[in-house]
């Protein structure tokens, strides 16, 4: 279920409450986001639409840990993060959160199987242990045969594939998605879309996707579109829910 | 060690500009290492020299004489243990650059004062019943090839004619620093051999004390007694007198710090441009860094650790290929008392370099630790 009047189950996964997101630029103040309520439950695939500075990007950095509201609380698997120092944010990004950018990100001096194997660093597991999860990770996304190939011996498809393993490597709690497909051709688009709606349907993960692309949202289970910082009553009060 | 990787992929990802950073790191640290080398061979007679033993010259200048009468004069100066004393005889060996301290030497006293430096008993003994025998240092030993029992011919510019000597004995040193080339000889042998108005000098008394506490005091009483007298005496302890002799040749110490601080700076500035632009190139991959985890204190050590790699490659190389240089030899065959690099000094190196290290990755390191997740993917 997801829903965004604030009327939500307390059993969500990501509860959005009172959500403002102001910046100051040249003396002027702006809300990006404003009284933003929102509850995802677990499993849920959720696309966020919207015209550029509509916001969807600060929400999603607000949800990811990366940025501080202004005000109102965000609570993950009952994790209130708006209050969290830099330090325990950080910790709590390495263990609930798995990123995927438009621009794939991955390092380039790194192999496929040493990008993927970054997130795995910060645990205690074992070289095996760590060994065995990226294989799994890189088996998911289809390129178990690439795991010692250069992001630039790679396409633009099979650098997102890495990108999404890496994400999912530490099997975290949810999966934020900043325009997938947004770098990509057609088939290559409907590849990553097709591993991500795999995650969702087949691993339950929580998917939390940005994009522009309306053939890329219908993929979601759920799509809330965001309009001058206010996710629009009426396009999902309560949308496409699987449960 | 997990994450030595990350360090290593980092640094080999501009292979040019690593090699160049750490190459001018080579070249300082050699330069450190050569200075290290040039300073000790200027300073080791400093470094060694007794605070307990006197060196009384003529005041006018150490090449002027004194008489050897003073040695009984000086003996009863209470605090004086012992008394011996040195005439230069500047001897060279075939041709000019075959040069090396030779000296006529007071037999009765030379071991008691100089105990540093050792002659077993039977070469000692061989050497004072030959008053043509000489003892010499082993390094003249190896330079030259000479063994005992060898006679060889030594040209004395400052007494004229070629002087033949028989080895009698090598001398060992006791320490690091000791003085290994010198020549000595009989002074009784250049004695006889010296025109009426010369024989009874000598160059220099080395005075032993009964403790350096009383050095202050005995120089002051010896150079008082020969005071208004035609050989008026300046005492100093060894350790000064060393030190003034480097003097002489310039303010080394302060040449070789300012050298040595300018090309630091310069390795600063270098290295500091070096981690900037490395930064500066993965703010987009810094960022991924701390969004799937890794902490701003990460960040830092991760650049800091770089750049101290740099350091320290480049710093073991450069001091690596100073050491091996005094291994091959002393290039001036055999002119430097000490060509040497101290284990302290390549010590004192690596220190050096893991500060400029350090100096030069904290600010890049710093900005990559305050980085902003946000503010770094807006960029990318």
């Amino acid at each position: 279920m997801v829903r965004v009047d604030g009327r939500g189950s307390g059993s969500s996964l990501i509860q959005i409450r009172g959500l403002d997101k102001k910046y100051k630029r040249g003396g002027e103040e702006i809300d990006v986001l404003r009284g933003l309520n929102l509850d995802v439950d677990q499993g849920e695939f959720v696309a966020f639409m919207g015209p550029s500075g509509s916001g969807k990007t600060t929400l999603l950095n607000l949800l990811g840990g990366l940025d501080v509201p202004s005000s109102g609380s965000i609570t993950v698997a009952g994790d209130e993060i708006t209050h969290m120092s830099g330090n325990k944010l950080t910790q709590w990004r390495a263990r609930h959160v798995g990123f995927i950018f438009q621009m794939y990100n991955l390092i380039p001096v790194l192999t496929a199987f040493q990008n993927v194997e970054l997130p795995l660093l910060l645990t205690k597991l074992s070289k095996a242990e760590r060994r065995k999860h990226v294989e799994t990770a890189l088996g998911v996304v289809g390129l178990a045969d690439r795991i010692n190939h250069y992001p630039r011996q790679l396409s633009g498809g099979q650098e997102q594939r890495v990108a999404i393993a890496r994400a999912i490597v530490a099997d975290p709690t949810f999966l934020m998605c900043d325009e997938p497909t947004g770098d990509l051709d057609r088939k290559s688009a409907d590849e990553i879309l097709g591993i991500l709606t795999q995650l969702s349907k087949e691993h339950s993960k929580t998917i939390l996707m940005v994009t522009h692309d309306p053939l890329a949202a219908e993929r979601a289970g759920a799509t809330l579109h965001l309009n001058k910082g206010v996710l629009v009553e009426g396009a999902a009060t309560a949308v496409g829910s699987r449960a | 060690m997990k994450y030595l990787s990350l360090i290593k992929a980092n640094l080999l990802r501009k292979k040019l500009r690593t090699t160049l950073t750490i190459g001018s790191f080579v070249v300082a640290l050699f330069l450190f290492g050569f200075l290290a080398i040039v300073h000790g061979a200027f300073n080791q007679g400093v470094d060694v020299a007794g605070v307990d033993r006197l060196m009384v010259i003529n005041k006018v200048s150490i090449i002027q004489p004194l008489p050897l009468s003073y040695r009984d004069q000086i003996l009863r100066i209470p605090g004086v243990k012992r008394v011996t004393f040195d005439v230069w005889f500047g001897g060279i060996y075939q041709e000019p650059k075959n040069f090396f301290p030779s000296f006529a030497i007071d037999t009765a006293n030379q071991r008691e004062v100089y105990p540093e430096l050792e002659v077993t008993d039977a070469e000692w003994k061989a050497f004072l019943e030959d008053r043509e025998g000489a003892i010499i240092g082993p390094k003249n030993a190896t330079r030259f090839g000479w063994k005992i029992g060898d006679r060889v011919p030594l040209q004395a510019p400052i007494y004229g004619g070629t002087w033949e000597f028989n080895i009698r004995g090598i001398y060992k040193t006791a320490r690091d620093g000791d003085d290994p080339q010198q020549f000595w000889l009989h002074y009784e042998y250049l004695d006889e051999r010296l025109p009426a108005g010369r024989k009874g000098q000598i160059g220099w008394y080395t005075v032993k004390l009964d403790s350096p506490d009383d050095a202050p005091r005995v120089v002051k009483a010896i150079d008082d007694t020969f005071a208004n007298s035609p050989y008026e005496t300046k005492s100093e302890t060894l350790q000064a007198m060393a030190a003034s002799w480097v003097k002489q040749a310039g303010n080394i110490e302060f040449l070789i710090l300012a050298i040595g601080g300018v090309v630091f700076f310069t390795l600063l500035l270098v290295t500091g441009n070096t981690m900037a632009l490395a930064v500066r190139e993965r703010i987009g991959e810094l960022a991924v860094l701390k969004a799937v985890g890794y902490s701003d204190r990460f960040v830092l050590v991760l650049i800091l650790a770089e750049s101290v790699l740099i350091a320290l490659v480049g710093g073991a190389i450069g001091l690596g290929c100073a050491k091996l240089w005094t291994l091959l030899g002393d290039p001036t065959g055999g002119m430097l008392q000490s060509f040497r690099l101290p284990n302290l000094m390549i010590l004192i190196g690596i220190v050096c370099a893991l500060v400029v290290g350090i100096m030069a990755g904290i600010l890049p390191a710093t900005s990559a630790m305050r980085l902003r997740v946000v503010d770094a993917l807006r960029r990318i």
